[in-house]
């Protein structure tokens, strides 16, 4: 039984060094993987080669070589951040997905009811989205009341702070802004009264209204005004907060404590 | 101080062994600072200094500018300026006396004459050699680090594995949630939008539900909406700046915790009210006896 066993790790092993020795020799191969990745030269366990395995990765921009042992420990920043980062990465794909099926006009609503009813997974994909967008919201104000617990604020990550409050509102944004989208009742009037009550802005009132609803009220201007907000402003602007969050994580010396 | 490492002491110790002459375990003694440092009494032999011709211009030229091979004379038309600058290379030497490292440079490099045993600093010093010398001593500069490190050093465990691993486990398991919920409860899609129909209550997205009902107990055409808003705002992004504790230990920042707390508490109290007890008109009803008017969970509470 366990010779069986044996044999067959190694015949897998012989097939694939077997296919990979004249492909890791090519110049193509050679040309995407950078020298020293484990791609080129294989992969064993050793200090050194743990190193290589994110040097030679493009997430060397995300993650340094080594972090803190306590910052690995789940319980610290239990992953927080990190699954804000995975939720809008989710909401970006099946959110492009979505974009196939839907018309930012007087279409809106049947798009969303045709996407629900007449295509494949139009009602799965429909619905981690909206989840995922609920979820974020969540998630994010979790792990702003994680950062303030730990006193993580604190110098030198202020700004870090302040960046993330800009996240924060640009997460709401986000959410709001999507919630127009489908067209329905739920959707009309909940930006409604989003909307009246950004109306009651002091002198200006009138003015922020009339910006934010392309009109008096909420219409099909709206919608679309909305619609290029939710896909492609907003999304632009928070990719770059949060590239500005990340570096500032690093420079500030990584996670921050131990407590 | 840091602790140097043993075989790095020792290469010290026998450098500056060689340059005073004396044994490499009394050299090993003085640093440790066993023993009275031995004073040089000769000069190094190298250090035959002859004055070398400087040439002053109209503005004093930095040092550098000294030429290497220089007949014995010293041809100086501007006399006290060079002569402040050999002054500041000067107590360099000092140093060199102190810091066994550079004691072999002392050797290799005619540097000023070095300090009398009384201290002072001399005022006139030939530094230039006449012959044989290819290197001079300009200055010494003190070891010191560009960045002064200020962290202490810390444990640190490699990325690969122990945080890429977890980060991946934990996008698979959300992923895997997400699918999840998303297969068993259907997000909610009513009527399409009519403005002329307006639903009572009309409630804002959950997360501004806190906001919608804070709002309900005052006039906002009084009281304005984005003012308090942005004030609101900027006092969150003002946080780090106003807390000038630098604790982070929990016991040592009670006040702050206490704080947060109780606007975690308020902001949920507020939204859960807005979310379950405001009905029709925004007037207070009981979910278990009027039912719940919050569309975004339509599928998750059936109610009639
Ligand atoms: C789109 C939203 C956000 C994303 C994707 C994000 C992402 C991250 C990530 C990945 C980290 C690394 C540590 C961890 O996972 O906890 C982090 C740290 C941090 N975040 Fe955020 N964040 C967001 C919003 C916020 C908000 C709203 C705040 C606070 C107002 C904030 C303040 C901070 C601070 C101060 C740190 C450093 C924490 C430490 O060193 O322990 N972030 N963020």
């Amino acid at each position: 039984m366990k010779n069986e066993k044996i044999k067959f790790k190694d015949r897998l092993k012989d097939i694939s060094s077997g296919l990979g020795d004249s492909l890791k020799e090519s110049t193509l191969w050679g040309s995407i993987f950078r020298p020293g990745s484990p791609f080129r030269k294989g992969y064993s366990d050793s200090p050194r080669n743990r190193s290589y395995v994110v040097m030679n990765n493009v997430l060397y921009h995300l993650h340094p070589v080594k972090v803190k042992r306590h910052g690995v420990r789940l319980s610290y920043t239990l992953c927080l951040g990190g699954l804000s980062f995975f939720t809008f990465i989710v909401l970006t794909i099946t959110g492009i997905w979505l974009m196939f099926y839907f018309r930012p006009t007087e279409m809106a609503y049947v798009d969303i009811q045709s996407l629900q009813t007449s295509i494949a997974f139009g009602s799965l994909v429909r619905n981690m989205h909206r989840w995922a967008a609920h979820i974020m919201v969540l998630v994010v104000f979790l792990h702003m009341s994680r950062v303030f617990y730990h006193g993580a604020y604190k110098a030198p990550r202020e700004f870090n702070w302040v960046i993330g409050v800009i996240l924060l509102i640009l997460t709401l944004l986000l959410s709001f802004t999507g919630y127009l989208l489908p067209w329905d009742q739920l959707a009309i009037w909940a930006v409604t009264v989003g909307g009246n009550m950004a109306g009651y802005t002091p002198v200006f009132g009138a003015q922020v209204k009339f910006a934010l609803f392309a009109g008096l009220e909420a219409t099909e201007a709206t919608l679309l005004r909305f619609y290029v907000l939710h896909v492609l402003f907003f999304p632009f602007i928070i990719v770059i907060f949060m590239a500005i969050h990340f570096w500032r994580v690093r420079k500030d010396g990584g996670i921050s404590g131990p407590l | 101080m840091v602790d140097i490492p043993e075989h790095l002491l020792l290469k010290t110790a026998e450098a500056r062994a060689k340059a005073l002459g004396i044994s490499v375990e009394q050299a090993l003694a003085e640093m440790r600072g066993e023993v009275q440092p031995t004073k040089i009494e000769k000069e190094p032999d190298v250090i035959e200094v002859t004055p070398i011709e400087v040439e002053v211009k109209e503005t004093p030229p930095p040092a550098a500018e000294v030429k290497e091979t220089a007949p014995p004379a010293v041809e100086v038309k501007e006399t006290p300026p060079p002569a402040a600058e050999v002054k500041e290379t000067a107590p360099p030497a000092a140093e060199v006396k102190e810091t066994p490292a550079a004691a072999s440079a002392v050797k290799e490099a005619p540097a000023p004459a070095p300090e009398k045993s009384n201290g002072q600093v001399p005022t006139e010093v030939d530094f230039a050699p006449e012959t044989k010398v290819t290197q001079r001593l300009l200055t010494v500069v003190k070891a010191k680090p560009i960045q002064k490190p200020t962290s202490e050093p810390v444990d640190k465990v490699n990325t690969w594995p122990h945080l890429m691993l977890p980060e991946f486990i934990s996008l698979m398991a959300m992923t895997a949630f997400l699918i999840f919920i998303s297969a068993i409860l259907q997000a909610p899609l009513l009527e399409e939008a009519n403005p002329n129909i307006t639903p009572n209550p009309a409630k804002a997205p959950w997360y501004f539900l806190g906001l919608q009902e804070l709002l309900s107990y005052w006039d906002p055409q009084i009281a304005g909406v984005m003012i308090p808003l942005l004030i609101g705002v900027a006092a969150f992004m003002a946080i780090p700046y106003i807390d000038r504790n630098k604790e982070n230990k929990p016991s040592k920042r009670k006040y702050a915790i206490m704080l947060w707390t109780f606007f975690l508490a308020g902001a949920g109290t507020l939204s859960l009210i807005g979310i379950l007890f405001r009905g029709p008109g925004w007037n207070w009803t009981y979910p278990w006896i009027d039912g719940v008017w919050f569309d975004d969970l339509l599928d998750w509470v059936h109610f009639e």
